[in-house]
């Protein structure tokens, strides 16, 4: 999609409940006046309602911005539900796999939702609001029908608030000092996973630790009447510690080398499999350590121990390939040319230099330091080749730097 | 508190909880039976209405009970007798006209050579069809698309037994299992009274019309019952159905099980993920091993465990398990025998069935698609103290009649419906029955939500749950809660929310022992 | 006189799919049809000057793309072209469209209900799981499971494996599915009493249940059968109307050296000794082939083309038994210019799709209650198009052509049989209906051609005007249709087939009743294959 094939902008939020809202197929995000400006290559992508920006300049050296200095990436479009009201803790943790009791307020935890199946329905990021008893998850996929559902016999309210909260990512190693520089008093002692609000110009700014990049990053949260005065106020700090607005392509090179699942590529959400079959269960997906059976009911409980005590049907791991081929859509075979799986997500790996991949295998396969191959296929100049390259299950991602953990958080 | 080891609770003591819990106690299981009314049996239970009447409050007649149970169980010796058996069927006509019943053979005006071959024929492949859904009554419905042996040789034995009716026989049963009563009466006979009248039976205590789908499947499974007699065969007991539950009572209390009235069950205990035993309103706690639950699924599921302790699919099912009721209850205290139009006074002990055609069924039908009562509402009449005389005091008489169709959800609401519906079913009856209002002392009318709270029936449906094929085996209440164990440890379904379903017949309880028992 | 190969009685789309795969196997095949046109009902006909009407079937949503591309339907003319979006509109003003575009679509729904837009994927991927069932078994034929031959056994295993396949939770839902009435259904699903509507629609559209009578959740499936794995263009106008399908198929017979006889239909199939001879036309003539394939109705066949000795007198009880209830209605009108309804506030998109008039379950059952009590539904649900917006063939410049589709119509009125004074009245119920929506609409009207179910029987042969050959509920589906015993379109006599829509798998434009039966007669007269397999994935 070209900028010339678009409506003219609308900067209202999506309003669904305007009769003529068919005219808009998509809508700007709050930052699109910004993303606008920004945009060199004039090329947008649909991210669920909004507008997004595939590269604004050049995909890798957005993806360098995020190794080596910071990258801008707007999250709006990601789905947020709000779940407050006395039962929202016990509903969450019925909800999902793991325990959400020890979410304190101010703190983010991932997690992962299941049906009865044991089946995997999303993935997502649960941010306990600071002021306590007040949840926000977000993520990839519409949920509203399921956590309605859960939310018989328990006290809570859910709602969609997608529109009503703008997201930037602020990712890598100078992002903290950007922060700083913007005028957030204290971020550098926020650890991983932690969540503070701060005043940005008369609004909340609500800042977590977190991100989609396996690096030292932020999320930043602000109402979208705030968004684009938050974008300048990030670019202004950011300026000589250089910052970059980055698209979707760089954020998906980001978040192979940190090894983060991706719904609807690495797995299958379970309410749209029409094959049940091929959906994945979260020790299927090497999710073991967000499902805790010390809770006495939560979706998918049964179903999941009955898994752990029988056996799961696959495993989702890490593949460090041999040479400099993409492992796009391969197969996966096992040394002596069997069938042991398909990949799920590849990449070149700027930063570790290496051919990298999550692939789904059928168990028993997939233990650490198991040798395989991949059936790549590939095209130089318009002939296609083959090549059956070796590679190796590895345990580790293949980004993991320790300042993504260090706290306070220097300037890098 | 108590603390017993291989113990279990019966969350209620309707006649499948007496059942479960005899098994269970023969089996030598410690037992409690924890039945919130002050006296056992549930909806199968005799009640005072008026000062010296006596009525069976729920069911009303006796044709479902298994006699297998009957006889293992001892009933018979624990003071359970029949005060008429293989009664007759009476089609009310509003002109007089009316058809007789008895038997296999239909007598009456009006009745066509068609008719009555008809009505040989249909009873002969009914009565074939009902066995084979009889013979499904008393087995554990087995789970389907699992690699499990015992399921797939359960599905092999159940298809090879289909296979075995014949080609004949099995292709008309393929073809009118899933069908509708209405178009198999149009195939069979003539007579509009005739075929009113044996809709109606296919129709009683459903939430479907002739023409519905499935009410063939519901015809038949009225017919299913191992009773001793044949399909579909009447009996009413002495002293009204509430004597069947006190000789389960009886039985159970032989067998060793504690039975306790007066205990209302708050709540189901868990202990972790497993259950641990109930607490009483009263706050009383009484641990067990198992908790074996006669209440309703929804009851059960969403009242006493609440839907935030089971995973949200089961909670889901549950909550859309079709269990509104649609069946009214109607009792009157007469201060003498009434008279119906046409009708001998010797056939007044009869079942007396206003269904005076298919269309008329219909039409009573559709008022509770919109949450109305019926303008012309359908009955199903006993006078069982022609047969009983300690029902009534001496020359005077109860009625007891199942009137159709009433929406558990009225519209308008029962406060103010349940008066109007009271004049429409007195106004009906009195079509065919004059100076029946005259003769009526007291008049009480059930709705399905005085059932509901009387009954402690969610939804107040007399079958726990609606009778549809996608409610029936291995589908009810639901999936995976369908073989008596629940998805939540410990805790197991006895009543007719399970397999085979509502009627006084006992095989859900049985099933639901022998599940427990063989673990 | 001379002998054909086979003999297929009426060009239906069935029937011409069946003579063509017979013709393509070398025989040498007659068709006869009763009109002086071909199509039955895939028809296009110019019955008012200078429009075309596909008077009786209007979209095709359901040929098999199979057939289509066997019999080379692209070399003899047939072009679909998908047509975008659909709305429903209520009696309050408010609409619900359905738009191509996902994103649109699911706002449009949660502008309705946020949870609904949300649940219409769990929606749609549970009627996928069942259609994906179903598609296997279309261009198949249906087993016997009172057989112990080894074909049947075969197929009764590859059912049972595919049945298993699904895993338990999607074999619990199909079971359910197939006993449960879609007002339950979607009671499960959605909140919305419009969304919830516009869903029964296609439910009960040709069948003679009303959304809340168990088994039409299954009428719901056959509609959207079309659509699986996105089948793309799914839902198109043929352009030239329905009768470019039945063209083109013809086109391919005749390529094949097939005849076809128009204007005189079968008085009798003849039998002789048990085996079938030939046919005898209304106007006298003869023609003789030991293979006779009948693409009318199942009763008409043996009521109607038959001498009764030559049948059981079970057979026969059974044929009149089978369930054929006309519930349907049809105008065809060519209108004067574009109609204006202000409901749609000049969407492009949604008036060049397919439009309902319904707000409810509720109002579309009180529709049905008409139909028991034997008559038309006084405030009917509507399914209209104007295919004139996107094949300019269909109407001058300027001008449409709209098909308005009628459910609930009885196929007799109380009880009677229709009157011409009835019919009008019918057609005016439905015209006074969407100028309720659509203010000045009868102004437009140039000519109005109404069809209640007499007139689909009396012209095109569908007995009592069941759209379908056949109502689709379960005593009439798969080794069901049209009764037990003789579901593999082998009739009672030797060399009697039948190839219309009363047999495996149903109604509706898609090809695959004739193409199985073409399979099955080839079989028997071991003559080479030429009917493909349905083309699957996993």
């Amino acid at each position: 999609m070209t900028e010339s094939d678009m409506q003219a902008p609308n900067m209202q939020a999506p309003d669904m409940q305007a009769r003529d809202h068919f005219k808009h197929h998509v809508y700007p995000s709050p930052f699109y006046s910004r993303q606008k400006e920004a945009n060199k290559l004039k090329e947008w992508s649909r991210w669920a309602d909004y507008l997004s920006v595939p590269a604004y300049y050049d995909a890798s050296l957005e993806y360098f911005a995020g190794r080596n200095s910071c990258a801008v990436f707007d999250l709006t479009p990601m789905i947020k539900h709000r779940v407050s009201g006395p039962d929202a803790l016990p509903y969450l943790n019925r909800l999902v796999t793991r325990d959400v009791t020890k979410l304190k307020p101010g703190r983010v935890g991932y997690a992962v939702w299941c049906n009865e199946g044991g089946q995997v329905i999303d993935d997502g990021t649960i941010f306990h609001l600071p002021e306590g008893g007040t949840y926000r998850v977000c993520s990839q996929e519409r949920q509203l029908d399921w956590f309605l559902t859960c939310a018989d016999g328990f006290e809570v309210e859910v709602v969609d608030e997608t529109h009503e909260v703008a997201g930037l990512a602020l990712q890598g190693p100078t992002s903290c000092a950007v922060l700083k520089e913007m005028g957030l008093t204290g971020i550098e002692d926020l650890t991983p996973f932690g969540l503070r609000n701060f005043d940005f110009q008369g609004t909340t700014l609500e800042v977590s630790r977190t991100g989609y990049t396996g690096d030292l990053g932020y999320e930043l949260w602000i109402a979208p009447s705030h968004a684009e005065a938050l974008w300048d106020a990030l670019f202004e700090a950011g300026k000589l510690r250089g910052i970059w607005a980055m698209g979707s392509e760089a954020l998906e090179m980001l978040r192979v080398e940190a090894g983060f699942i991706l719904a609807g590529v690495d797995f299958l959400p379970a309410q749209e499999a029409v094959r049940p079959s091929h959906t994945r269960s979260p020790f299927e997906l090497g999710l073991e350590w967000l499902v805790d059976f010390n809770k006495p009911v939560f979706n998918g409980r049964s179903a999941l121990l009955k898994e752990k005590q029988q056996g799961s049907r696959y495993r989702l791991v890490k593949l460090d390939i041999e040479g400099n081929k993409v492992a796009h859509d391969s197969y996966v075979y096992t040394k002596d040319k069997k069938y042991a799986g398909t990949i799920t997500s590849s990449m070149w790996s700027p930063s570790a230099k290496a051919s990298i991949a999550l692939a789904s295998l059928d168990m028993p396969h997939g233990k650490p330091g198991e040798e395989l191959l991949v059936e790549i296929y590939y095209k130089r100049e318009l002939k296609w080749s083959r090549v059956m390259a070796p590679c190796r299950v590895v345990e580790n991602v293949f980004w993991d730097p320790p300042r993504k953990r260090q706290t306070p958080a220097a300037d890098f | 508190m108590t603390n017993q080891i291989n113990s279990v609770v019966v969350v209620g003591g309707g006649h499948n909880g007496l059942v479960c819990a005899t098994y269970l106690a023969k089996a030598g299981k410690k037992v409690t039976v924890l039945e919130a009314a002050k006296q056992v049996g549930g909806a199968c239970v005799t009640r005072e209405f008026a000062p010296d009447f006596r009525v069976s409050a729920g069911a009303h007649l006796s044709y479902l009970l298994d006699a297998d149970i009957r006889k293992e169980l001892g009933l018979d010796s624990h003071g359970l007798s029949m005060a008429a058996e293989k009664i007759g069927s009476v089609a009310l006509s509003p002109n007089g006209q009316h058809l007789y019943f008895e038997g296999e053979n239909v007598s009456g005006e009006g009745l066509n050579e068609r008719d009555l071959q008809g009505m040989k024929e249909y009873r002969r492949f009914m009565a074939k069809f009902a066995g084979i859904i009889g013979k499904l009554h008393n087995r554990i419905p087995p789970r389907v698309g699992t690699k499990d042996r015992g399921d797939l040789i359960d599905l092999g034995k159940l298809a090879l037994e289909i296979r075995l009716m014949g080609t004949d026989d099995m292709r008309e049963f393929l073809r009118i299992a899933a069908i509708n009563i209405y178009d198999v009466l149009q195939e069979n006979f003539d007579n509009e009274l005739l075929k009113g009248a044996l809709a109606l039976d296919a129709v009683l205590g459903t939430k479907s019309a002739p023409r519905s789908n499935n009410s063939v499947f519901t015809a038949l499974h009225r017919m299913s019952g191992n009773n001793g007699h044949g399909a579909g065969v009447l009996s009413i007991p002495r002293g009204g159905m509430g004597a069947i539950a006190d000789a389960l009572a009886a039985a159970a209390k032989k067998a060793g099980a504690d039975i306790r009235t007066n205990s209302p069950v708050k709540r189901i205990l868990m202990d972790f993920d497993k259950v641990s035993g109930v607490e009483l309103e009263n706050g009383e706690q009484i641990l067990a091993d198992i908790v074996v639950s006669n209440a309703d699924p929804k009851t059960t599921f969403l009242d006493l465990l609440g839907a935030r302790n089971i995973e949200a699919g089961l909670a889901h099912r549950i909550k859309h398990l079709r269990s509104k009721g649609n069946t009214a209850k109607l009792h009157l205290a007469l201060s003498d025998l009434p008279h119906f139009k046409g009708l001998d006074a010797s056939k007044l002990g009869q079942r007396l069935l206003i269904a005076p055609s298919q269309e008329y069924v219909d039409h009573a039908f559709n008022h509770c698609k919109y949450g109305e009562f019926s303008a012309e509402p359908v009955f199903e009449i006993t006078i069982p103290s022609i047969h009983d005389s300690s029902l009534a005091p001496p020359g005077q008489h109860v009625l007891s009649a199942v009137v159709q169709y009433a929406p558990r959800d009225l519209k308008e609401g029962w406060n103010s419906g349940k008066a109007a519906f009271t004049e429409v079913v007195l106004n009906t009856l009195e079509q065919y029955a004059p100076n029946i209002r005259s003769k009526a002392v007291v008049a009480e009318l059930l709705t399905p939500e005085d059932i509901e709270q009387q009954f402690r029936i969610h939804g107040g449906h007399w079958h726990h749950a609606e009778m549809a094929m996608d409610q029936f085996f291995m589908l009810r209440p639901v999936p995976y809660a369908a073989q008596y164990h629940t998805p939540v440890n410990g805790l197991y379904l006895c009543g007719a929310g399970s397999h085979p379903g509502g009627g006084v017949m006992g095989s859900a309880g049985r099933n639901a022992a022998r599940a427990i028992i063989g673990k | 006189m001379k002998k054909y190969d086979a003999i297929v009685v009426g060009a239906g789309h069935n029937g011409l799919t069946n003579a063509a795969y017979l013709a393509k196997a070398g025989m040498n095949v007659l068709m006869v049809e009763k009109n002086d046109w071909i199509g039955g009902a895939s028809v296009s006909r110019e019955l008012h000057k200078g429009w075309i009407y596909s008077n009786c079937s209007y979209v095709c949503s359901l040929l098999r793309p199979e057939v289509f591309r066997s019999l080379n339907l692209q070399k003899y003319g047939l072009q679909i072209v998908p047509y975008g979006g659909s709305c429903t509109m209520a009696q309050n003003g408010d609409i619900l469209g359905s738009y191509v575009d996902g994103d649109v679509d699911r706002r449009e729904m949660a502008r309705h209900s946020q949870r609904d837009a949300d649940a219409s994927v769990r929606y749609n991927r549970d009627i996928m799981r069942q259609c994906r069932f179903i598609r296997k078994f279309l261009l198949r034929m249906a087993p016997d499971p009172t057989s112990f031959k080894l074909r049947d056994l075969k197929e009764m295993f590859y059912l049972s494996k595919e049945f298993n396949k699904l895993g338990e939770d999607v074999i619990y839902d199909m079971m359910r599915f197939y006993t449960m009435s879609i007002s339950d259904f979607l009671d499960e699903y959605f909140e919305s009493p419009l969304i919830k509507g516009a869903y029964a629609g296609s439910a009960i559209i040709g069948s003679a249940l009303g959304p809340m009578s168990p088994g039409t959740a299954y009428v719901l499936l056959h509609h959207a059968m079309g659509e699986v794995d996105g089948n793309m263009g799914a839902w198109g106008f043929a352009r030239g109307g329905m009768g470019a399908v039945a063209k083109a198929m013809a086109g391919c017979f005749a390529d094949h050296g097939g005849e076809t006889i128009c204007g005189s239909g079968v008085e009798q199939i003849i039998v002789k000794n048990g085996k079938v001879t030939g046919v005898a036309l209304e106007n006298g003539d003869e023609h003789y082939s030991d293979v006779v394939v009948s693409n009318m109705t199942f009763p008409r066949t043996f009521l109607e083309c038959m001498d009764e000795k030559d049948l059981s007198p079970s057979f026969l009880k059974k044929v009149k038994h089978f369930k054929i209830r006309g519930s349907s209605g049809k105008l065809n009108i060519a209108l004067d210019g574009l109609p204006n309804f202000p409901a749609l506030k000049n969407n492009p998109e949604l008036i060049k799709g397919d439009m309902h008039l319904i707000d409810s379950m509720e109002r579309l059952e009180r529709a049905y209650d008409d139909w028991k009590n034997g008559i038309w539904s006084r405030d009917p649900y509507i399914d209209m198009l104007i295919p004139s917006l996107t094949d300019p063939t269909m109407a001058p410049p300027g001008k449409h052509f709209m098909s308005v589709f009628v459910q609930y119509v009885p196929p007799k009125v109380k009880g009677k049989d229709w009157t011409d004074e009835q019919r009008d009245q019918f057609g005016q119920t439905v015209i006074n209906q969407i100028e309720d929506y659509s203010p000045g609409f009868k102004k437009l009207i140039l000519h109005a051609e109404v069809r209640t179910p007499r007139e689909l029987e009396n012209e095109v042969g569908l007995t009592e005007g069941n759209i379908f050959q056949g109502e689709l509920t379960m005593d009439q589906l798969m080794f069901n249709r049209p009764i037990p015993g003789f579901a593999q379109y082998r009739g009672p006599v030797k060399g009697l087939y039948m190839c219309g829509s009363s047999n495996h798998p149903g109604g509706g434009v898609m090809a695959a009743p004739g193409a199985n039966a073409a399979r099955e007669i080839l079989s028997d007269l071991r003559r080479t294959n030429t009917v493909p397999e349905g083309w699957l994935d996993d």
